[in-house]
């Protein structure tokens, strides 16, 4: 796989996850799965097969006593600039060509191979193993932002995409200019109910948005940069254990900076 | 008893022969034609189910009283678009019936008044995947994507596909990237997908 291959948009959309903040509350779990209409589980013990588009970890410094700390990490999907998941889809049922980075999943034309969800290394990729069935009253109160998944398909997190179709929407009612959002324009549900504010979301192309400067600060850093996939999401701890982690101790030189595998 | 076997085959090899003059033009054509009136007539009308709107709403008398298609089909201050007018609406001139026509004494009497929204039969539903912006379309004429029902007294018969339930007039995705190839709009799945 070429390491160039990273398609360039005029808007980034990027998220800006500051790990220091996050108390690992869940709350952009719960917020993602009522706007994404992901139904509750029968059986959510077996982890192999629930679906959470953002799925918060717990991460540890292996310390025990006075010295142990702990760090959680929400992980959507990463939209990545050069995504694995892309060139092996057979039916073309994701693909990154839309202004603002964001990589599509087509829940209709996926054919349920799961190629893409081997290709991922984030494990952001979730498949349907059964149709969704939600508790009696529940139906009622769905979203009609997404559109509903039968078993058999994959699906993951979109930037709640159709949020920022409604922000350009109400760009063009306002007389605003739709390909130049405001910063706070579009929100993802997950940044919108964030608590502690651990989660910024906005376009890392632009000065203007608050995500501009974060995404570059000398503790951001992305998830296994090493593998040239040039993710969208950043992440920042001031600690510097969880910044090695994030490339999995992989001697970086400094974090966040792209490594090439040696 | 090999030899009776033989001749007895080369009988039937002959009476073979003889039946080449069955097949021919005709009933070549015979079957052509019914093959043509199955596909062209008879499926499609065992396909679609035809339905008529609720009331007989006549758009021609509306735009006669100097009405626009945004006076009742118009945006929401968000952008979205609100579609069809809800009995709200039709309530500003139609509490009571005003005119003469029996159509609006069965809107009037069955719905309105009984405070019952029209269960109007919608030409241009699309499924539930599918993100449409009006606000995005709004430079281009109505009629190039809806039916031209703005000059219609009855409204056109709804055709209904048995099998999917969708509609036989809503738009097919090949005529939007059609459009969106013409006009270099980006035809990115997510563009109208979610």
């Amino acid at each position: 796989m070429s390491h160039g291959a990273t398609k360039e948009f005029k808007v980034t959309w990027g998220m800006v996850i500051d790990l220091d903040k996050c108390t690992g509350c869940g709350a952009c779990m719960t917020a993602c799965q009522v706007e994404n209409n992901i139904a509750p589980m029968v059986d959510a013990s077996n982890k192999l097969r629930t679906l959470s588009w953002v799925l918060v970890f717990e991460l540890n410094n292996g310390k025990s006593g006075a010295e142990a700390e702990v760090a959680y990490l929400p992980r959507p999907c990463m939209q990545c600039g050069n995504p694995a998941c892309v060139p092996v889809c057979p039916v073309v049922a994701t693909e990154k060509n839309e202004e603002g980075g964001i990589v599509s999943q087509i829940y209709p034309r996926c054919i349920g191979c799961r190629y893409c969800m081997a290709a991922c290394p984030y494990h952001a990729r979730y498949f349907n193993w059964e149709d969704p069935i939600f508790p009696k009253g529940m139906e009622k109160a769905l979203s009609p932002s997404t559109s509903a998944r039968p078993r058999g398909v994959v699906e993951k997190c979109n930037f709640c995409h159709t949020r920022f179709m409604q922000a350009k929407e109400k760009a063009r009612q306002e007389g605003g200019k739709p390909n130049e959002l405001a910063d706070g324009a579009y929100m993802p549900a997950c940044a919108e109910i964030c608590p502690t504010g651990a989660i910024s979301f906005g376009d890392v192309k632009n000065k203007e948005h608050k995500v501009f400067d974060l995404a570059q600060g000398k503790d951001a850093f992305r998830l296994l940069e090493k593998l040239g996939l040039n993710p969208q999401v950043y992440y920042v701890s001031k600690r510097e254990w969880v910044r090695k982690l994030g490339d999995n101790y992989a001697a970086t030189g400094k974090p966040g900076a792209a490594k090439k595998h040696s | 008893m090999d030899q009776k076997l033989q001749e007895l085959w080369g009988e039937v090899m002959e009476e073979k022969k003889q039946c080449k003059g069955c097949g021919g033009a005709l009933p070549f054509l015979i079957g052509f034609v019914a093959a043509v009136i199955a596909g062209w007539v008879l499926f499609p009308n065992l396909l679609y189910s035809k339905k008529v709107q609720p009331v007989r709403f006549s758009h021609k008398i509306h735009q006669e009283q100097g009405m626009e298609c945004d006076s009742c089909h118009a945006f929401r201050d968000d952008g979205s678009y609100a579609g069809l007018p809800k009995n709200e609406k039709c309530q500003e001139c139609h509490a009571d019936v005003v005119g003469s026509d029996p159509a609006e004494k069965v809107y009037v009497e069955q719905y309105g008044q009984k405070g019952k929204e029209v269960p109007w039969l919608i030409y241009q539903k699309q499924p539930d995947n599918v993100f449409f912006s009006h606000n995005a379309h709004k430079e281009i004429e109505c009629g190039k994507c809806h039916l031209d029902v703005g000059k219609t007294d009855t409204p056109p018969v709804y055709y209904e596909n048995r099998l999917s339930g969708y509609s036989k007039q809503t738009m097919k995705m090949w005529q939007c990237e059609r459009c969106h190839a013409e006009k270099a709009v980006s035809n990115a799945c997510h563009v109208c997908h979610k």
